[in-house]
């Protein structure tokens, strides 16, 4: 902002979907989008890392388990376990908390965990619209999981380990960590950015946005790479 | 000169009031023109009773059965706890109530009727949502919490409605009932309460819509699950709540899919306003 007095920039937090569509139909500059691009976006857009996302796997804090595998995440929401003595807790009913379909963090974590040709997630669990709507139901329910952005994980939910290793900013960045998503800056392709979204994108990947992006719990972006030469 | 002032006032009035008119057809053939053809591809069999809503997969089911359901669950369970609750308030403040008391219910009803919905389904969350999860078992976001908030939600639309028909009911009905050697209940029961049934009827009608049309309330405390729920502590999703959910995200054929529900809607909302009207016409004809 010091070195570019005058200039504002107009941030909406839609979605993923729609901030990719924005660039798609030139409505803005730059989207930014925390799932990956579909094969056909990729035709006409350009991803750039900004930063790496961990998703945790949340429970309530009085909830005895510790550590799940993978495989065991998978399972349970594929909905084919369904009861926390099947993975070392007390026997209660386990509440699935999901994100809504059309979700970037739902779309990350359905490519992580469920894979490619997986089960599909339960249709019993709970659906709620937002990360934060996810952390409030997993902090009221002490049977309930879910899944939310590292970032927004607070002292009222507790993290799960998965294969034994807990999402923190050194495991992510190691590599340990397997639930890693990237954020992404999209742009059109081949077109022409104005000179001040380019500054922009390099003030966000270069050493002042990074640290502000680390200080909201998100993971530096392992190549600062731009499509252009400046 | 008067004269033809006041018709340039008749002639803006007349604009002003049929567009009102048109903004109801834009909305009509916006809705019924992105989400009709979706139905018409998938057949209206298909779309309504199926329960398979998958939009993320390639080639995605498009079915709001569960929905349909889930809908219909939690306007019935707002019925049954609020117009036994509404009759009785009604009953209270027009017959009962000395007349003090009926000027401070009247507000009061009105003032519940200004409640922000997202409100109710704060408190909602808050109270009602934990206090299920501790004594009834399940999650507590369930269609049982969803129904009882929204037969709070409607309480207002049965209340005045109701209270206004028991009102209209000529003195001389009560009169007689009384000089019959009726008690008052009697009164009540038998002469008052059949007096005024298309007037209770309207209500009754005009607060389901309510019930069914509620989005944000719902979409708090339902859990937005994408079952037919089995049990009332089990927690389901509506058609309003699914299209308020999943719009910020949908695209393409997922997009047409949440239109098309908002046709289904669109139809049952209709259906219901009809019958309201009709029920409420045939009042003023006896």
């Amino acid at each position: 902002m010091r070195a570019h007095p005058g200039v504002h920039v107009n941030i909406q937090g839609i979605g993923s979907t729609a901030g990719i569509q924005a660039v798609q139909t030139g409505a803005a500059d730059i989207g930014m989008s925390s799932r990956d691009l579909l094969q056909e976006e990729e035709r006409t857009l350009e991803p750039i890392v900004m930063a790496l996302d961990a998703l945790a796997i949340i429970v309530h804090p009085s909830n005895t388990v510790r550590n799940l595998t993978l495989e065991q995440i998978r399972r349970i929401f594929a909905g084919e376990i369904r009861d926390w003595s099947e993975v070392g807790g007390p026997a209660a009913p386990i509440t699935l908390v999901n994100r809504e379909a059309g979700s970037g963090t739902r779309g990350a974590f359905e490519e992580l965990v469920m894979g490619k040709n997986g089960p599909p997630l339960s249709y019993r669990s709970i659906r709620q619209g937002s990360n934060g709507a996810v952390r409030a139901v997993v902090e009221g329910d002490p049977r309930a999981i879910g899944y939310i952005s590292l970032g927004i994980v607070n002292s009222r939910v507790r993290t799960i380990a998965v294969d034994g290793v807990l999402p923190t900013a050194e495991s992510v960045e190691a590599g340990r960590y397997r639930l890693v998503r990237p954020f992404l800056m999209v742009v059109a392709r081949g077109g022409e950015l104005p000179k001040l979204s380019r500054d922009y994108i390099a003030y966000v990947l270069g050493d002042e946005g990074q640290r502000s992006l680390a200080s909201i719990g998100l993971i530096p972006a392992p190549r600062k790479e731009t499509p252009w030469k400046d | 000169m008067e004269g033809l002032r006041e018709r340039l006032i008749g002639r803006t009035l007349l604009v002003v009031a049929c567009s009102v008119i048109i903004m109801l057809a834009i909305i009509t053939y916006f809705i019924f023109q992105a989400g009709l053809p979706l139905i018409v591809r998938l057949g209206l069999d298909d779309f309504l009773f199926n329960p398979h809503w998958m939009p993320a997969e390639k080639g995605g089911s498009f079915g709001i059965g569960a929905m349909v359901l889930g809908s219909l669950w939690v306007t019935l369970g707002a019925l049954i706890v609020g117009v036994p609750l509404g009759l009785a308030v009604a009953v209270f403040s027009a017959e009962l109530a000395p007349e003090w008391l009926s000027t401070v219910i009247r507000p009061a009803i009105q003032l519940l009727a200004g409640i922000p919905s997202v409100i109710y389904g704060f408190v909602g969350l808050t109270v009602l949502v934990p206090w299920v999860r501790a004594h009834l078992g399940g999650p507590g976001l369930s269609v049982l919490t969803a129904a009882v908030v929204l037969g709070i939600m409607i309480l207002p639309n049965i209340i005045s409605i109701s209270e206004d028909a028991l009102r209209a009911v000529p003195p001389a009905y009560r009169e007689g009932a009384l000089a019959l050697g009726s008690t008052r209940w009697q009164m009540i029961w038998r002469v008052l309460i059949p007096a005024a049934r298309s007037g209770i009827a309207a209500s009754v009608i005009l607060g389901m819509g309510r019930a069914l049309g509620e989005t944000m309330a719902v979409i708090m405390m339902i859990g937005n699950s994408l079952q037919v729920p089995r049990s009332l502590l089990d927690p389901a999703t509506t058609m309003t709540s699914n299209i308020g959910l999943e719009m910020a995200y949908a695209s393409g054929e997922h997009r047409e899919a949440l239109f098309a529900t908002g046709v289904v809607l669109f139809v049952f909302i209709m259906v219901l306003n009809l019958a309201a009207n009709t029920v409420s016409r045939r009042r003023v004809k006896s």
